[in-house]
């Protein structure tokens, strides 16, 4: 097996008695999809917060790309290309949808501390931005502004904010998270066409996407792992069933 | 603040091309005015006057540019003309009278004050940046009231305006007039680039969501750092020609009460679009120095003695018309400009 492009050893995190992240160890190998489910409060947006560095973690290591990076904040990891979307819907509203992509392709393209000349008019960044938007099907509301766009049109702005980082590994929470039905066909279809292309760590409720759209799905419950593997025989696992399927299927 | 802030932010886009006129209206009038004060015949008094205005709207303008755009409350601002007032006063007193030595001086030690300070305050958020802007300030109004040898409490009286290269071409109020007039222009050309450019875009993205910021890969503190240094380089600058216009330099400079009226020129002309905080400043000192006449005239149906009483109290009406303004006139007055073409 090639080197995993994210690895987690023994990450912990505990706030007080209560432990969210229990011993977890993970691998994350180049060019899959990797699903992480669980029931609610199993700490999957902890973990997220975790590998993306929003959170720091009381022990273990993460490694990416071959690098410790444990210990550096959140815009230092996405510079090293691990970006990250939020379970809850994380824009600049006052901005237009292209200025939004525009200012994440700016943090990738030469320095930010220039003082002159127009940065809205600036095509090395407004054209990347644009085929970031036209990706994830955004393309003709290039120019409202964010915060007037319906939720599903925000969450499709936030994963073209993403890809403009030019990230190697997406970290999205719950990318489907409050869309309708049609918007969340479209964003599991962009998210169909990106998996060719990037290493995708996922977390969703909706387990038709999630089955549909993973290599492999880790379960998490209560902290802990407790099994990693193709979504066929996650799905039949006894221990798995028993704590979050079988629960789920009831509600 | 920031809701405030971003209130302000979505309109701006679509009405930017009918604001253009105002600072240009703006300018137009300044350039204008000493033709007109000439014909006043207290050309002397209204000079003076604009000349307050033009520098205080720089001030402010420094302030409109972390306040309106990066979402920063300095309480402590005034600091800053008392670190331009000082060094003009200063250098002065030991001979150096050159504005060329003392602007640059100025500068300098205002982007020393600021990297210092700005480097502990923006560690906080919120009330506790208020704050400790607010105790940064105290501190040097404090240390300026016990430098003994420049005056301490009440300050010092500069013994003319700074030279030019050597020349006295300052003492001439049109002269002085037309430098602070194109230090206001200079200072507005500047700030517009900055907040246009790339440098001025993460701050205003900072400024709605620092979060996303540092998602796509910024350091929000970096950026807010070097937009305070700059704000405070700006106010510096309008210390010196606050000097040279007072002609005396005193603690007064920098009293908190100072610091507390640049917000207010700033939210009353309206944050985050640079222009409204010369307006914001205009309005302030001009209902300053006018309300007590403008009340006399007013109430002409009272009483003599009542009428004294009130042009006497003024400042009884102007804290409640200020409120009164900023309650019922969100966006300050440029808010109240665009507001017809809106709805």
């Amino acid at each position: 097996m090639a080197d995993p492009l994210l690895e987690l050893r023994h990450l912990r995190k505990a706030y007080g008695a209560l432990v969210v992240t229990d011993d977890v160890s993970l691998s994350v190998q180049p060019g899959e999809l990797h699903a992480i489910i669980g029931p609610n409060g199993a700490g999957k947006t902890t973990l997220i917060h975790q590998i993306s560095g929003t959170l720091s973690s009381d022990s273990g290591s993460i490694l990416f790309a071959g690098e410790d990076v444990t210990a550096l904040s959140m815009p230092q990891r996405v510079r090293r290309g691990l970006a990250r979307s939020f379970q809850i819907t994380s824009i600049l509203p006052g901005f237009s949808a292209l200025e939004n992509v525009a200012l994440a392709v700016q943090a990738r393209a030469g320095s930010s501390f220039r003082f002159f000349g127009n940065a809205a008019q600036e095509k090395a960044l407004n054209e990347p931005a644009m085929e970031c938007l036209s990706e994830v099907g955004l393309g003709a509301r290039a120019h409202i502004p964010a915060g007037l766009l319906s939720h599903g049109e925000k969450r499709q702005l936030e994963l073209a904010i993403g890809l403009a980082t030019q990230p190697k590994l997406l970290l999205l929470d719950e990318p489907l998270a409050g869309t309708g039905h049609d918007e969340s066909q479209r964003v599991v279809e962009t998210l169909r066409r990106l998996k060719s292309r990037l290493t995708i760590v996922l977390i969703e409720h909706d387990m038709d996407a999630v089955f549909s759209l993973a290599d492999r799905v880790s379960v998490l419950v209560y902290g802990r792992v407790i099994a990693t593997d193709t979504p066929e025989r996650i799905r039949a696992h006894p221990e798995v069933r028993a704590a979050y399927l079988g629960e789920e299927e009831t509600v | 603040m920031t809701e405030l802030a971003e209130t302000q932010a979505a309109p701006m886009s679509s009405l930017r091309p009918r604001l253009k006129i105002v600072p240009i209206v703006l300018f137009a009038a300044f350039a204008a005015a000493p033709l007109l004060a000439m014909a006043s015949g207290a050309e002397g008094y209204v000079l003076s006057l604009l000349t307050r205005v033009m520098i205080f709207g720089i001030a402010a303008m420094a302030l409109d540019l972390i306040l309106g755009y990066g979402a920063l409350v300095s309480f402590g601002h005034a600091a800053f003309l008392g670190i331009g007032g000082y060094a003009v006063g200063i250098l002065a007193s030991h001979g150096v009278e050159d504005a060329l030595v003392q602007v640059p001086v100025a500068l300098a030690a205002s982007a020393l004050f600021a990297l210092v300070t700005g480097a502990i305050s923006l560690r906080t958020k919120g009330v506790y940046f208020i704050m400790i802007t607010l105790a940064f300030g105290q501190m040097l109004y404090f240390l300026a009231t016990s430098l003994a040898a420049y005056g301490g409490d009440d300050g010092m009286t500069l013994s003319s305006r700074s030279l030019v290269a050597g020349s006295r071409i300052l003492e001439s109020d049109f002269a002085f007039y037309w430098v602070c007039l194109l230090c206001l222009l200079g200072a507005y050309a500047f700030s517009r680039s900055v907040v246009a450019s790339r440098f001025g875009r993460v701050l205003r993205g900072t400024r709605e969501n620092a979060v996303r910021m540092e998602a796509i890969g910024f350091q929000p503190f970096r950026f807010q750092l070097v937009a305070y240094v700059v704000s405070g380089m700006l106010a510096g600058l309008a210390g010196c020609l606050l000097a040279n216009q007072a002609e005396f330099v005193s603690p007064a400079f920098m009293t908190w009460q100072r610091s507390g009226e640049l917000i207010f020129m700033v939210v009353l002309g309206g944050l985050g679009s640079l222009h409204g905080a010369i307006v914001g400043a205009a309005a302030f000192l001009l209902l300053e120095e006018f309300l007590p006449e403008i009340l006399h005239g007013l109430s002409f149906f009272l009483g003599d003695a009542t009428r004294a009483h009130l042009a006497e109290n003024w400042k009884m009406v102007f804290g409640p018309l200020l409120i009164l303004i900023v309650l019922f006139a969100r966006g300050g007055i440029m808010g109240l400009l665009r507001r017809p073409h809106h709805g």
